[in-house]
């Protein structure tokens, strides 16, 4: 797609999952598939009289973000009321940050390097600050035709991360690319797991060519950033091509007819009437704490990956696609601790696996397959019990159930027949079937191949390639006239 | 012959610790007095009468037992109705709580229960602290006991009703703009609004944070003492109490304050001070020139923009602080059905909410507003800054500062709230005190004509203990025509 | 020459008021809107007394009290059984709290 004019800058909010408890409040975080209304106190459902009291752990992962992302981090940051009604909010206002009028948040001037074709993009990170996940909201049927609107307050009070993007994207899949990194951060920072429902959200803005800055809202997934954004791009650019202007507006993004509408909300009219949060204490992060938090900080992706180009001799571009997912990259290094060739495991993962992911829907850690059954099926290979093509061939079930490689071999009679007796029936009714073949095999090396071949396709790919050509050329021996 | 109601809690507590009264007879005796007189003070909303001779007769069983009971035992304890009592109804006297049972008690609430005080109700104000005559509340005014005629100040006009006509023994206010010390002056009681950050705000529904404290109402300095000794102290439900350690504030009253040096300010007594207020204070301030190594004026100039510093801020926190009220998690929610959630909001807090209520609501969200924030809210801000500078000079040369509670006497019912302008006016003597955060206690000065006028002592922050040990003195020297209203 | 009557500066006007009743989601009855908007005027006016102070270089006090890094130790506390939390609640579906429509 046509790069020129296309700038997008991202608002992405994160939850700090790793945390016990929520950001103001000492109700558990772990609330997706709990009953609704049952990880709440009187603080986070908004009762009078009640008072915030922040996470320490939150703010300390708010700071090795920042660290982590190069910023500057603050010396002292302040919370910020943010005043808007709606109903998924428990106070009507939402503890939050503000970068105007005074306010500091926790960190400003950061980057992010996304890498896209071998080539390194840096995106500034314009501010990253802590607030408050409202409520979760229950419609009976879309958000518009439904009669009434129920109300779960487990997920109010959640620790959010908000880092926003300056416009430096240029494409829908920088965008998607540079999500994923985030999250490969988050996730080797040991502060979110990105693979679970609602961890990372986020809206986009979006201008062409210079014009109006178009804000799409509504965006529940990495895929569905580039499908968003691809929808706006296309938009708009056929509005230029007609010679009119897309309007400076925010649109929401409907997953399911694939079209970004307008929202009804006058959204630009909305006034937060920001102050200070009167009930918490100001935060002073010196930089001995900052220190500290560098000292300590884990394994990043980028180093991580200059890791293993030079640890395990992998080419750059499988380096990149293994750490850019911490659980991939956390599985190939288990499987390199149990196997010698860290190279085979890269390839396996980054062609074969990723495919059968894919294929199936699922991220890495929602698949059952373990780095001991992958190790297994190399040994497998190496040992002659099955060929590459049949690993390939039980890998996806490996993924789905979790079966060792020699259970589905078995189960399904792939494992490979080196057994002389076995082959040697096969190979006597190749020599049926094809007499004439078996002619040419007398002179022709190309038909001796060929006779491989049938072999190795009435076995289904099991039989042993080397014994079948030995079986093979044994017969055809026995057939040569004998030359007296 | 003291009537039993009107003992102090002190009193009361030496009984029960003596053997000479039961509490369950103590608290029958307030329960009595509540009959008698509460039909025309109206100092309660909720009362629970059972509930307190149930508390009183375990208290007497463990007495009995020899087991060791809680300082406040057998007291009688009323609360403001805008602190939260676990199982009990907390309105703060509006529509919108009406019916809001709490599931969970105020920090002081508790405090107060482990202690073994007697809490048997909660008490009238004006809706949601916002007022000067308790004349704002949806349940109808409390009447000052001294003249059923006027008011008895607000907005913890309640307990200070209650507490000077022996309805109860200690009542807890809370005082924003002087909530606590306004009332003690129209009632000719003690109230105290302590340092900000000294007691904990968990469970004080919230009217302006910043500037809010819960402070006692109490027959004498003594009984005030008493009870803040057990209210206060750090929590950590509360990020803005200070980490201090707890103290006996009944330990040093008797101090000796002859080097003490008091300061009469004269912005408290201002253009409008009513005479008879300014004479009887004056009055006041003279025997505490005899107790102290005497008095002298000094000019703190920016407490002339006090007033409106102060209604900027409450008024924008509350905007923010009563946001929550719609109509979803609990409170009033209107019964028409009909609407959309935005206009459910705004149909329920035009119903719920009282005029006054509506008023600072809508004004506070004005000054926040873009374009206005910097204007209004931020201005106030900058105004409590030089305020604060003020009082800190000020105490650079004098231990107390003092002048009158109120700059007039008790009015009438229905007099000024018509007008919210001359009503917000009333507070020009006891806001500046909030905007410092600073301690402040208003004890009984003297009549004017038959109404109570209360003079005002102001300590440096956290120095309770001194502002407490001169009102101490003071009290013990300064002669009053009546310590008991004639209700009967 | 006539005098103006109306000299003095209008701090707030209806439709300012009517702004700040939807930003505080109160509904206005048409008959209160003059009269709190009159009242709402003197108010505002009064509170422009503040304008004869000199504020250059004041700085704001948002707290009283000198406090800073109070935070709290990531521990799991107590949660409010169910039946509490939805016990104030006018309406509640299936355990839900029930709010009006979206539009």
């Amino acid at each position: 797609m046509e790069k020129a004019g296309v700038k997008i800058g991202l608002e992405i909010h994160c939850q700090l999952t790793n945390l016990k408890t929520k950001l103001f409040c000492g109700c558990p975080s772990d609330y997706r598939g709990k009953e609704p209304n049952t990880t709440v106190c009187p603080v986070c459902l908004g009762i009078p009289g009640t008072l915030p009291r922040p996470n320490q752990k939150a703010v300390e992962d708010a700071v090795m973000v920042a660290v982590a992302l190069s910023s500057h981090i603050s010396e002292e940051t302040v919370f910020y009321r943010k005043n808007y009604y709606y109903p998924d909010m428990s106070k009507n206002f939402q503890i939050s940050q503000y970068d105007g009028g005074g306010g500091v948040p926790v960190a400003t001037s950061g980057m992010i390097s996304v890498e896209e074709d071998g080539i390194k993009i840096k995106v500034r990170v314009r501010r990253l600050q802590l607030e408050e996940d409202p409520a979760k909201l229950v419609h009976l049927g879309a958000i518009d035709t439904s009669p009434y609107t129920l109300v779960d307050y487990n997920r109010a009070g959640i620790a959010l991360l908000e880092i926003v993007t300056e416009p430096d994207l240029t494409s829908p899949r920088e965008a998607r690319l540079l999500l994923q990194k985030l999250r490969s951060i988050l996730e080797h920072l040991g502060v979110s797991d990105g693979s679970l429902e609602g961890a990372m959200r986020c809206d986009a803005n979006i201008s062409l060519a210079g014009g109006a800055r178009t804000e799409v809202k509504n965006i529940s997934s990495f895929k569905e950033v580039e499908r968003a954004l691809n929808f706006e791009v296309m938009r708009q650019r056929s509005l230029m091509a007609r010679g009119l202007k897309a309007g400076q507006e925010t649109r929401h993004w409907d997953e399911t007819r694939r079209t970004t509408i307008t929202l009804r909300t006058k959204e630009e009219e909305q006034d937060y009437r920001y102050f200070p949060e009167p009930d918490l204490t100001p935060m002073r992060i010196p930089g001995e704490m900052i220190e500290s938090i560098r000292w300590r900080m884990p394994e990043l992706p980028d180093a991580r990956k200059d890791r293993f180009v030079k640890q395990y001799h992998l080419p750059p571009m499988s380096a990149s696609v293994l750490t850019s997912e911490k659980a991939l990259a956390d599985f190939f290094e288990k499987c390199a601790h149990l196997y010698p060739n860290a190279r085979q495991i890269c390839n396996w993962i980054t062609t074969d696996l990723l495919r059968c992911l894919h294929g199936q829907n699922l991220e890495i850690g929602e698949s059952k397959i373990t780095p001991a059954n992958l190790v297994e099926m190399l040994r497998m290979i190496d040992e002659g019990v099955i060929s590459g093509k049949i690993g390939k061939k039980i890998l996806p079930e490996m993924v789905k159930t979790g079966s060792s490689p020699r259970e589905v071999a078995h189960r399904h009679g792939l494992v490979r027949i080196s057994e002389h007796e076995v082959l040697e029936k096969v190979v006597k009714s190749v020599f049926d079937e094809f007499p004439s073949a078996v002619k040419d095999a007398l002179t022709d090396e190309k038909a001796v191949h060929y006779l491989v071949g049938q072999v190795m396709k009435r076995t289904e790919g099991r039989a042993d390639p080397q014994l079948a050509n030995k079986l093979i050329r044994e017969r055809l021996r026995s057939k040569t006239p004998q030359v007296s | 012959m003291t009537e039993p109601h009107e003992l102090t809690a002190s009193e009361v507590a030496r009984l029960i610790a003596s053997g000479e009264a039961t509490a369950e007879e103590c608290v029958d005796s307030v329960i009595e007095r509540i009959h008698a007189v509460e039909r025309r003070v109206h100092a309660y909303i909720t009362l629970d009468e059972e509930g307190a001779r149930q508390k009183a007769k375990q208290i007497d069983q463990r007495i009995k037992e020899r087991k060791p009971v809680g300082r406040l035992a057998g007291t009688v304890v009323a609360i403001k109705d805008n602190m939260c009592t676990q199982g009990t109804r907390t309105t703060c006297s509006s529509h919108m709580l009406e019916s809001f049972i709490p599931p969970y008690d105020a920090t002081a609430v508790e405090r107060i229960k482990r202690a073994d005080g007697v809490v048997i109700g909660k008490t009238n104000m004006d809706e949601f602290a916002m007022g000067t005559s308790t004349e704002t509340s949806h349940f109808g005014p409390t009447y000052n006991p001294w003249d059923l005629t006027r008011v008895p100040g607000g907005s913890s006009g309640g307990s200070a009703a209650a507490v000077v006509c022996g309805e109860t023994n200690l009542a807890l206010g809370s005082d924003t703009g002087g909530s606590v010390r306004c009332p003690a002056s129209f009632c000719s009681t003690v109230g105290l609004k302590p340092t900000y950050g000294l007691v904990s705000r968990y469970g004080l529904i919230a009217y302006a944070n910043s500037l809010e404290q819960i402070g006692p109402l109490t027959k004498t300095v003594e009984d005030c003492a008493t009870l803040l000794t057990v209210i206060a102290g750090h929590d950590e439900r509360d990020c803005t109490t200070a980490n201090l350690d707890v103290k006996d504030y009944t330990n040093h009253l008797k101090k000796p304050i002859s080097k003490v040096r008091v300061g009469v300010v004269k912005e408290l007594f201002g253009e409008g001070t009513h005479e008879g207020v300014a004479k009887t204070v004056m009055r006041g301030v003279d025997t505490l020139g005899e107790l102290t190594s005497g008095y002298e004026e000094v000019s703190l100039p920016s407490l002339e923009y006090s007033l409106p510093a102060y209604y900027l801020i409450a008024m924008s926190e509350a905007s923010s602080n009563l946001a929550r009220y719609d109509g979803l998690r609990y409170g009033y929610r209107t019964p028409d059905e009909s609407l959309e959630w935005g206009d459910t909001y705004s149909k329920t807090r035009m119903e719920g909410f009282g005029a006054e209520v509506r008023r600072r609501v809508i004004l506070g969200s004005f000054a926040l507003s873009a374009g206005y924030y910097d204007r209004y809210y931020l201005k106030a801000l900058q105004v409590r800054t030089l305020v604060r500078r003020d009082f800190e000079r000020a105490f650079s040369g004098f231990d107390v500062l003092v002048g009158p509670t109120m700059p007039l006497p008790p009015f009438k019912v229905g007099e000024k709230i018509k007008d919210p302008l001359e009503l917000y006016m009333c507070d020009v003597d006891t806001v500046p005190v909030n905007l410092a955060g600073l301690p402040a206690i208003s004890v009984p000065c003297g009549f004017f004509e038959g109404l109570p006028i209360g003079m005002q002592i102001i300590g440096r922050p956290f120095a309770e203990e001194l502002i407490l040990g001169v009102a101490n003195a003071f009290e013990k020297s300064h002669r009053l025509e009546a310590r008991s209203p004639p209700l009967r | 020459m006539a005098e103006s009557h109306d000299k003095k500066t209008r701090r707030i006007t209806i439709r300012e008021v009517e702004h700040a009743a939807v930003l505080a989601k109160i509904g206005l009855a048409e008959d209160e809107k003059v009269q709190l908007t009159e009242q709402l005027d003197r108010i505002l006016d009064y509170f422009h007394t503040i304008d004869q102070l000199n504020l250059n270089g004041v700085p704001p006090t948002h707290h009283v009290i000198e406090l800073v890094n109070v935070l709290r130790d990531d521990s799991p506390q107590r949660t409010l059984p169910r039946k509490k939390a939805l016990s104030n609640a006018s309406k509640v579906e299936e355990n839900f709290f029930k709010a009006p429509r979206i539009v």
